[in-house]
Formats: structure tokens, sequence, C-alpha cells
């Protein structure tokens, strides 16, 4: 394929190249724009939440309806939000990083991509077919194997499937991190993103196997009559919470250490020094992905599991304040002495430390087995979980955009678009969930339609509302940044930050073979230990040749559309035995394209040498 | 890398799963999934043992498990491994005939496998009418050891897929990892068959 050939193309031709695109920066691409659709879909299911607690009473929602609001909230933005806009980054980014030219498996990255986004399609199909899941983003059994209707299958068969997808990825990004870096970046030279995505991916890879069990066991009782949470016969509803919470707290991890990653990076960079304890900082997320596995039952500590068992994982939740505490010291010191700018990728990483550190802070008060039993289902969690979601990931993720967007689009996001949005989200985030600690203190249950008069809840829910308008406004603001920039933004060069490590010795954006030679690795940021030792760019660690590129394929497509069609089939075998062909249709489809990609060889291409000399630095 | 992947026994390299980038990646991702895997059986586990006396006035683990059939199929999986184990061997000295050979008597045994546990099955369903939906251990029974022998089901389509695919290509440096990851995944089946074999059914035998 030749270079100029692949400029030149038509509508229908883009399409088709991104239906089939291998190559880990376009699926970074589909990752940001699906994430950031359902991102926003997720803000506005917020925005239906706080208009019905606008004031007390209320009927703007009905109870039912709010159900599937909550629901499709929490599982919107956790697992169709905020992960695949962090895979997106970590997909455009972490590559560049380690100084590869792909990702170990291409096609398990575009079959992951479509895996998620057909799970997420196929969930959101529940609102146009009968309703919403309603039983909480956490469906706990019994309440999720009664709920009538086929809501919560859909919540069963949606995140199967974009579970897969997201496991697929794990595994992918692990293997390319562990075999693919560049000479002489050796694992303590990564810079900490990579890091963090690399201990996230560990993560994925142990937790999401839980919830595939818990979903299974959950599918097997609502569709096939199997027993496991039906007490008649046996079952004991208390294995789902235990197997959601083994997925589902390493999950909170998941999303937050990607971030940490991003902050690392940009402080890092924008304070013009070295990252102060590097090592202490790769220590400090590891553990925290250690001690993550070891604490699911804190999310329990009501259901009775004895006080040994809440003692024990009080103590191992408290303990996660010690690596973080040391991340938190960790980016002071960094910025300490430093010689900051301060931009909007600085802004959200300069507000998220204050913000993640009261999230954190209401953590440790949660984490004391007794005084839980007093905010257990309050607002006070709800407030505790959004000042670490949004004040960590949410900023992180925002802060990662417009740090990274110049090397993703090749243009810089609007400076003041950016601040605006920034001051608009930031004091609306406080404001919506601040006061929300005192809400659940003085008694305001989690997930109630509606409350009472002249409790002392009417004030706080007001100013709650409000702040969520701010946010939305902010998020509004950031979308129409996003758009002026694609339209007029200012061009970016290949390093407009000055920065510190690989992604930025590359063209803005970067060509589809990323490195044109492998680059040589002398140290911890290596780009900057060129610009400040060396010559001012990286070092080949080899001659000009061919490139070995993989080939792009559509199967990741038919099968992920297969496994959405089998999707369908075991949802409705339910009411009628005929859509079992359904499920047979599906999974043939997917096995079939499974079994042509086992059987066809796939070679790939060589870029040759000439044509690489041909093209201008 | 070259376009001409075939071997012969001059060039051959010690290790042709792991000779280029792409059979390294695949060994090292496979390996990887199946730490995913163990965390999927572990939390099968941790449901069964949660409810393997939960009955319900069924017939319990003591009235339905007949250890001289499990012993059959104990041998049969166990050997199924061991000669993944010469079909390795045989390829790391380039002999494609005799791996193709061993693979073929490893497939063979697995079938066997599947007989015997859909005989089981069928003997449970019909002589102790212990269903999947009789009970909370049936559910629990039926979904652990069912997973196993979906995952010998899909292993044994992986195995007659490759070997047909490869019979008149012969052995080369694209499809030695192929082969590789398989036998690794088959070690995984067998192991997960031993820890069945004791925590379902020896332990289920005591009572």
């Amino acid at each position: 394929m030749s270079i100029a050939a692949a400029q030149k193309k038509g509508f229908m031709a883009a399409v088709w190249d991104y239906l089939t695109t291998v190559d880990h920066k376009k699926i970074a691409k589909l990752y940001l724009f699906a994430g950031g659709f359902f991102f926003l879909l997720g803000g506005l299911e917020a925005l239906f939440i706080r208009i019905q607690l606008i004031s007390p009473e209320n009927d703007f929602l009905t109870a039912g309806l709010y159900n599937e609001m909550i629901t499709m909230h929490g599982t919107t933005m956790i697992f169709l939000a905020a992960m695949p806009l962090l895979l997106g980054l970590m997909n455009a980014i972490m590559p560049l990083q380690i100084g590869a030219r792909d990702v170990a498996f291409p096609f398990l990255n575009s079959l992951g991509f479509w895996l998620f986004l057909f799970g997420g399609v196929l969930l959101n199909c529940s609102w146009f077919l009968g309703g919403a899941p309603d039983a909480g983003w956490t469906s706990y059994a019994p309440l999720s194997i009664q709920s009538p209707g086929h809501g919560v299958d859909f919540y069963i068969m949606g995140l199967q499937i974009s579970g897969a997808g997201t496991l697929i990825g794990g595994i992918n990004f692990l293997v390319t991190i562990v075999t693919m870096r560049a000479p002489g970046m050796t694992y303590m030279r990564m810079p900490l993103f990579t890091w963090t995505t690399f201990v996230t991916s560990v993560l994925i890879l142990f937790a999401f196997p839980a919830l595939t069990v818990g979903l299974f066991l959950l599918m097997f009782d609502r569709m096939f009559g199997a027993a496991f949470f039906d007490v008649t016969l046996g079952g004991n509803s208390v294995i789902w919470q235990h197997l959601f919470w083994i997925f589902g707290h390493p999950e909170v991890y998941i999303l937050i250490l990607p971030a940490f990653g991003i902050f690392s990076d940009i402080i890092s960079t924008f304070s013009k020094k070295r990252l102060f304890g590097y090592t202490a900082m790769v220590f400090a997320t590891i553990l925290i992905a250690f001690l993550g596995f070891m604490v699911w039952a804190h999310h329990m500590f009501t259901v009775g599991l004895g006080p040994v068992a809440n003692a024990i994982f009080a103590i191992a939740t408290m303990a996660i304040a010690v690596p973080t505490g040391i991340k938190i010291f960790n980016w002071l010191a960094t910025m300490w002495g430093g010689s900051i700018t301060i931009n909007s990728a600085m802004l959200w990483t300069l507000a998220f430390i204050p913000s993640f550190t009261i999230g954190g802070m209401t953590g440790v008060m949660l984490a004391s087995a007794v005084a839980d039993y007093q905010y257990h289902d309050t607002y006070f969690v709800v407030a505790h979980f959004h000042y670490v979601i949004v004040g960590g990931v949410v900023f992180g993720i925002l802060a990662g955009l417009h740090y990274w967007w110049p090397k993703m689009f090749g243009r810089i996001l609007n400076e003041t678009l950016g601040k605006i949005s920034f001051w608009l989200f930031f004091i609306g985030f406080h404001l919506t969930f601040f006061i929300q600690h005192f809400l659940g203190l003085m008694g305001m249950p989690r997930r109630y339609w509606v409350f009472l008069e002249d409790q002392g809840l009417d004030n706080g829910n007001l100013i709650s509302t409000i702040g969520a308008f701010l946010m939305g406004i902010g998020g509004l603001i950031f979308v129409i940044n996003i758009i002026y920039t694609s339209v007029k933004g200012e061009k970016a060069s290949a390093d407009p930050w000055d920065g510190r490590s690989l992604e930025w010795a590359i063209p803005s954006p970067p060509p589809f073979y990323n490195f044109k030679q492998t680059p040589l690795i002398r140290g911890l940021d290596p780009l900057w230990i060129e610009k400040t030792e060396g010559k001012g760019k990286i070092t080949p660690a080899e001659p000009l040749g061919d490139i070995h590129m993989p080939d792009a394929s559509i199967l990741p497509f038919i099968m992920s559309f297969g496994f959405f069609v089998a999707g369908f089939g075991f949802i409705y075998q339910v009411d009628h035995s005929g859509w079992l062909a359904a499920i047979f249709i599906g999974i043939g489809i997917a096995l079939i394209c499974m079994l042509i990609r086992s059987l066809k060889d796939y070679h790939g291409f060589h870029i040759h040498k000439e044509d690489l000399e041909r093209e201008a630095d | 890398m070259s376009q001409d992947h075939s071997l012969n026994p001059e060039t051959m390299p010690q290790e042709p799963e792991k000779a280029t980038l792409e059979g390294k990646n695949k060994f090292l991702g496979l390996w990887f999934f199946l730490g995913g895997e163990t965390v999927l059986f572990a939390s099968l586990f941790g449901t069964y043992l949660a409810l393997r006396n939960s009955t319900a006035g069924g017939p319990a683990s003591t009235d339905l498990f007949g250890l001289e059939l499990v012993f059959v199929m104990t041998m049969l999986l166990l050997t199924s491994s061991l000669t993944s184990v010469y079909a390795m061997y045989q390829m790391k000295n380039n002999n494609f005939k005799k791996m193709q050979l061993w693979l073929g008597i490893t497939a063979l045994l697995g079938m066997a496998f599947l007989a015997c546990e859909i005989y089981e099955f069928y003997h449970y369903i019909h002589e102790y009418e212990f269903t999947f939906r009789s009970s909370a251990f049936g559910s629990a029974f039926y979904t652990l050891v069912g997973f196993h022998g979906g995952h010998v089901v899909f292993g044994l389509s992986w195995l007659i897929a490759l070997m047909v695919r490869n019979a008149k290509r012969g052995l080369n440096l694209y499809n030695a990892p192929k082969y590789y990851t398989f036998s690794l995944y088959w070690h995984f089946i067998d192991v997960v068959w031993v820890f069945i074999f004791t925590v379902v059914y020896l332990m289920g035998k005591v009572g």
C-alpha cells in the first residue's frame, strides 16, 4: 500500500478503514469517540436523577424510571465511559511511550473495541425494548433475580460481551509491554503512564473473570432456571455479592491507576522536573494493585460476615491509604522547586490533588467497619465515590485529553475554552458532591426516588442539582472545544509541551508505522536526556529498513456482531424458543470468523525502505 | 523477518514456537490468558464449595458419584496431556508426521473423556433426576464441570482445525506457536481436572 494513496479517500472508504483498522492509534480514536458518546449519555442520566431530586417529593420521573436511570447511569459511566476513555488513551500513547510500532495483537485490539461497542449498544437497546435494567449497577441478587421484564437480562448480556472485550485489551497491553519495548527501554525507564497501564492490565486480567462468572450465574438463574441465588432450592445470594466485589473493587483501581499515570506524566512535564520518587511511585502502584484484591468485602460490612472478617478487611482497606499517600506527596514534591506551567492539562491535575485527597479521606472513614454501619447506603457513600471517580478518574481523563490531544490529532485544544470548561466543571463538581456528604450524614439514603419535605434535606439537594448543571455546562463547553479545535485549532508541532517521554520525539499525529527507525533509549525521560545531554533528538537503534505491518481485517467487527445477535437470542429465548435460532446463528457467525482467522495465513505487509526514504521528516 | 517461514533441520531454531516476535507474543499472551482462566475457575470452585451441600432434599454427592468412571476419565485426560508433550517433543525434532500422530492420539483421548462425561451427566439426569435445575448443588455441579467440559470441546475443535489446516503444509515458524499454545491450553485443562477430581469427586465421596 502506498502512503500517498492512503490519503485520497472518500467517506465510505474512511468508514471501511475504521471498521477494519488494526492500527492502535485509530482504535484509540474509536475508543475515545464511543467512550465520549456514552459519557454524554451517562451525564444526561445523571442530570435526570438530579432534576428528580431538586425538590422534595418531586414527580419528574416515575419510581421505576428513576431506578432504571440510576442503574444505567452507574453502569454506563463505569463500563462504557470511564474504561473505554482510559483504554483509548492507553492505546494511543502506551505503544509510543515504549517505542513500539503497534501492540502485540493488533487483530485482538480491534476485536476488543468492537466487543465493547456492541456490548454497550446491546445494553442501551434495553431503553427501547421494554425498559432498562433497574436493579442498581451492582445488580444484587435476589433483587436482580426478581426484577421483571428483560432489563436485567440486557445488563447481563451487555456487560458479558463488553467485559470480554476489556479482558482481551488487558492481555494485549500486558504482552505489548513485556515483549515490544525498544532497545534500552528497561522496566524502570518506562514512563509512569506505561507502568500504570501495565499494572491496570494485570488487574483487568485477574478481576474480570470473576465478573464473567458472576454474570454467568445470574444468566443461568434468570434465563435457564438454575438455582444459584434461589434460597428455596438451597441457593445463596451472598455469592453474587462476593463475585461482584472481587471484580468490583479491583475495578475501582482499574479506573484510578491509569489516571495516576496520566497525572504523573503531566506533573513531571509541566514542572520541568524528573518525577520525584520514581521508584517509590512504581512500587506504590504495584502495592495498590495488590491490596486492591484484598479488600472487596469492605463493600459488604453490613452483610454480617462477622467481626473477624470485617476487622481484617477494614485494616487492609486502611492500608491502601499508605501507598496512595506516597503518591500524593511525590506529586507535590515533583512540583516543589519546579518551573511550573499552568495550562488546562495542569489545572485539571492541580484540581485533582485536593479533590482526590478528600475522596481518599472519606474512604478511610468508610473503611472503619463500625462507622460504616452508619454510612452504608447513604449519600455519604455517593459523595465518597464521586470524589474519587470524578475527582480522580474524570479529571485524569480530561487532563490526559488536553495533554495528548496534539499528539493524537495534531491540533492543540483551545486554552481559553479549556479553562472555562475547567472552572465550570470544577466548581460544579464540588457544589454537587460536597454537600452530599452532609446529606448522607443526616440520613438521606442513596437510590431513593423521593425525599420528604422539611427533613433538613431540601437546600442541600437543590444546591447539588445546581452543581450538576454547572458540570453539564462545563462538559458541553469541552465538547465545543473539541469541535472548535478540529476546525480552527492551532496546529501542533511534534513536541508542543517540551516533553520528556518518547511520544514527543515523533510527528503529531504520528505516521501509521510510528517510528521510522526503532529508537535507542538511554534512560528515564529519554527525550529529555537527548535534549539536555545529547543531540536533541533520539538516536535510532537500527538502520533504516523495511517495516513489517499487520493486515487490516473486518473479522473483529463481524465476530462482535455475531455475539451481539446471540445476546438477543439469549435474552428472548425465555419468551419464545424460536429465539434459540438467534443464539445458534450469532455464535455460529462468531465461530466461523474465528475459524477463518485460524485457517487463513496473515503475514502482514512491508513498507519498503525506499518509500520511507521518500517521506519527508 | 523473511517471508519464508518453512523449516528444515539445518536452519531450525532451538525453540521454533518462540523464534519470531509473533510466536513470542502468542506464547506469552496465552500464559496471561491462562492466568485469567485460573480466576474464572477459582470463582466457579468457590461457588461450588459454597453450594455443594445445598441439595434441597435432592440427591447429594455421596449418592451420585462413582469413582470408577471418574478414575477412567482422569486417566484418559492425564494421558492426553502426556501425548501432547510427546507431540511438542516431536515438534522440536522437526518431525511433523510424528507430531501429528501424537496430536491425533491426544484428540482421541480427549474425545473419549468427553464421551465419558456425557454418559456421566446422562446417567445422573435419568437415574437420579439430578439436573441443573433441581437444586443449587445441581446448578453449581453442572456449571463447574460443564465449564471444564466446554473447555475440552473448544480445545478439541482448536486442535482438529490446526491439524487439518496444516496437514499438507508441514511445520513452519508461522504455525509452530499455534501448536505450542494449544498444548499449553491443553495442559491447563488437565490441571483444572485434577482439581475437579479432588474437590468435586473425592471430597464429594467423603461427604
